[in-house]
């Protein structure tokens, strides 16, 4: 039996060093980690999931290369994704944050697939559970966590919430379910009016897939072939109510009839990322839109106020998290092809820590807006004006 | 005095006469232009000006507009700029509030003010709130007009006047023009402001010729949002107006005059914000006070304007109650007589003048 073993690993050893000795021949032009740890593979191949298509003949490659940079890339923003998600959790439950907090933990390889797939130059726009877009799109955790906190450090200096935080080419974080479909596809408008060779990426649920809306959406991106990529993050409920009780047709991809779909595994960080490559070649090739559904799974509850337990059972919950949580699976693949090691990775998750510590410290500490900013930014580049008060003795002033 | 004046009014032109030392020529003949001509010709003005106004809506190109007003913007400036768009109010009014927030500067026209209701959580939700709640990161510079208020023989559906409602919100600017040099300085001003602005027009004001000056006639006429203004000098009584009553205030001033009652009219130009000074500064004069609007009364223009004028310095100058003539409390009926009396008319606003100055 040993023997069986010892002859398959070595068989299986032999392959990987096949891979990995041809990539070395390409790796040793990519630049390797400042730590000596020559020994690692700088790159490697991996199978994914394929995509179920409509109306498209093929789709993206079932075969994604990561390099061992890209690897702690998304290794690192994934694991600081989560940690600030469970970070607002406790800081919830401690009654420091208030009001709506929709949290990601879960779906963390959506945003960094999806993020590793477009450009900085390109377009986003998401609906509430918008934590995690607003790190890949340049926020960072510091701002990120002052403004759940409600203090004049947060990225809309405390005025917006957890809802309504934005960055350049981010577009919030919006509360309305479906709004930001027309929004974004207006974004993307602007894209090809311009005529840069940018798309707009617009976000929505599978509770929000049902509005009116977005059909409205569908069609006019449609005809006016707008470079927009629609995603339709799947995480099974909206709220409360599971995707068989609040769609005819569960098959999201599909939902765009004349738009041609894919449905992709959510959970994984290289399929997000190929499908969404793929999806943009699409557009900037000026086929007009396209859409994504992808697979996931958010652990928490609809929202802070939501156990998340009513509706669904703790073992389901459960059996995503051991068998399909996306920083465990991008961890396996790098650790079983030698791209990194448990140290490098737990160095990884100390700094990560860290970061988020001290972003806590500061949203924890930071003053609240002063009350002289009470009324500013109701309108752009316009005069000071005075704005109505409790009662008529107030005195307040606005300022753009 | 006299050439001042004429300076003052042609500016540039009457300079270089004087320079040229040659006798002062009379001004061209202000033109007649109608309320429809007017604001197709500050589309087209600022459509000319700026490579990032665009228009979109309904029948707005190929149809050149359901009124016209758009007639020719089409064949001017083509499909990219001009954007014919399905009946689907919700989504292409998300879309030029995307657009906007893209980088674009979009007029975004509703066939009548009534089916913006369908996208209304657009206008509010993501045009008005968004500069506030980024804190100032995100501006959202669009312009959505078309027809508001009651037309004729249309019925409840397509009657509403939506000038109480939009002027409710904060972040939103609310501008409701009279007459053409009104929509075409107030429109051209619009399409400048970096915010959302709500342009109510009125479907029965298009067809109306008004005398535009030469001043009103250059390419960068613009008339300031938030600025009322006096119409007609007077001093027993304030009527303050907007959109196509101020004609019928107009009309009921002549009629009263007759009596020897001077009414000032104040053309309100712009719901929000509302200037309330110019109207202070008046009631301080005439000491009787009367709103004059087609919408319905419960929480009305009418009724902001009373509220504030209590609020402020006139108070203590009013000689009676502010009165205010509104529209009947019912939904639109339509057989004539009954639409008729739904509206004010310049007997209700005479009427009111008589009963406020105890006559």
């Amino acid at each position: 039996m040993r023997k069986m073993l010892t002859i398959i690993s070595n068989v299986l050893r032999a392959s990987t060093k096949k891979n990995g000795a041809q990539a070395v021949s390409e790796g040793a032009r990519v630049v390797v980690s400042s730590r000596s740890y020559a020994d690692f593979t700088p790159q490697a191949s991996f199978d994914i999931k394929g995509c179920d298509l409509h109306r498209l003949e093929e789709g993206p490659a079932q075969q994604a290369v990561l390099t061992r940079e890209e690897g702690l890339q998304y290794y690192r923003t994934l694991q600081m994704m989560r940690r600030m998600e469970l970070k607002a959790d406790q800081l919830y439950k401690q009654k420091i944050i208030r009001g709506f907090c929709h949290l990601y933990d879960g779906q963390e390889a959506c945003a960094v697939g999806i993020e590793a797939g477009i450009n900085p130059t390109d377009h986003l726009i998401t609906a509430y559970r918008a934590h995690g877009y607003t790190l890949t799109r340049g926020g960072t955790v510091r701002e990120i966590m002052a403004e759940l906190t409600g203090r004049r450090g947060g990225i809309a200096k405390g005025k917006g919430g957890s809802m309504h935080m934005y960055t350049k080419n981010f577009y919030g974080g919006n509360g309305i379910v479906g709004a930001q479909v027309p929004l974004g596809a207006g974004v993307a408008l602007a894209c090809k009016y311009q005529g840069r060779n940018e798309l707009c990426v617009t976000l929505y649920g599978d509770g929000a897939a049902n509005q009116g809306q977005i059909f409205e959406t569908y069609n006019m991106a449609s005809l006016w072939k707008l470079p927009c990529i629609f995603i339709c993050e799947n995480n099974k409920y909206g709220m409360g109510t599971s995707v068989e009780r609040a769609a005819a047709s569960t098959d999201y991809y599909k939902r765009g009839d004349f738009i041609p779909g894919l449905r992709v595994d959510g959970m994984d960080v290289l399929c997000v990322r190929e499908a969404t490559k793929f999806a943009a070649d699409h557009c900037r090739a000026g086929k007009g839109p396209i859409l994504m559904e992808l697979q996931t799974y958010r652990y928490h509850g609809h929202s802070m106020s939501d156990p998340g337990v009513s509706y669904r059972t703790r073992e389901e919950i459960q059996e995503v998290r051991s068998k399909s949580d996306p920083i465990s699976m991008l961890k396996e693949r790098m650790l079983s092809n030698n791209m990194t090691n448990v140290e490098e990775l737990k160095e990884i998750d100390v700094e990560v820590r860290k970061e988020i510590e001290d972003a806590a410290q500061f949203a924890t500490t930071d003053p609240e807006p002063p009350l002289e900013e009470l009324c500013n930014h109701l309108f752009s580049n316009d005069q000071p004006l005075e704005v109505r008060g409790t009662h008529p003795w107030t005195k307040l002033k606005s300022v753009s | 005095m006299a050439s001042l004046k004429c300076l003052l009014r042609s500016g540039r032109n009457a300079v270089s006469v004087v320079l040229r030392r040659e006798f002062h020529r009379t001004l061209p003949a202000s033109l007649q232009v109608t309320v429809r001509d007017a604001l197709n010709q500050a589309m087209d003005e600022e459509l000319e000006r700026d490579e990032r106004v665009f228009l979109l809506g309904e029948e707005v190109a190929q149809y050149d507009g359901a009124y016209k007003v758009s007639r020719g913007l089409w064949k001017k400036y083509g499909d990219k700029r001009i954007i014919d768009t399905p009946i689907t109010e919700m989504g292409f009014a998300g879309i030029a509030v995307g657009a906007a927030m893209g980088g674009l500067r979009p007029i975004c026209e509703f066939m009548t003010f009534n089916f913006s209701m369908q996208a209304i959580d657009q206008v509010i939700n993501s045009a008005a709130k968004t500069y506030y709640m980024s804190a100032g990161l995100q501006q959202v510079p669009i312009v959505f007009r078309g027809p508001n208020g009651a037309s004729a023989g249309v019925a409840a559906q397509h009657s509403q006047c939506f000038a109480a409602w939009y002027a409710h919100c904060p972040g939103l600017k609310v501008v409701s023009p009279w007459n053409s040099e009104d929509a075409k300085g107030l429109l051209k001003a619009a399409v400048r402001d970096d915010n959302p602005v709500v342009f109510l027009e009125n479907e029965l004001m298009y067809g109306v010729p008004f005398e535009m000056s030469e001043e009103a006639q250059s390419k960068d006429f613009l008339i300031p949002i938030g600025k009322a203004k006096i119409e007609r000098q007077g001093d027993r009584v304030t009527l303050v107006s907007h959109s196509r009553l101020v004609s019928h205030c107009l009309d009921a001033a002549a009629v009263l005059s007759k009596d020897g009652i001077e009414c000032e009219v104040i053309n309100l130009r712009t719901i929000r914000p509302m200037d309330m000074e110019t109207i202070e500064k008046s009631v301080i004069k005439t000491n009787h006070l009367i709103t004059v609007e087609g919408g319905w009364p419960q929480f009305g223009v009418g009724a902001e304007i009373s509220a504030r004028i209590m609020e402020g310095p006139a108070f203590n100058y009013l000689d009676a109650p502010v009165a205010r003539v509104t529209g009947v409390d019912i939904p639109m009926p339509y057989a004539k007589i009954l639409e008729d009396h739904s509206i004010p008319q310049v007997k209700d606003i005479i009427f009111t003048v008589k009963k406020t100055l105890n006559i």
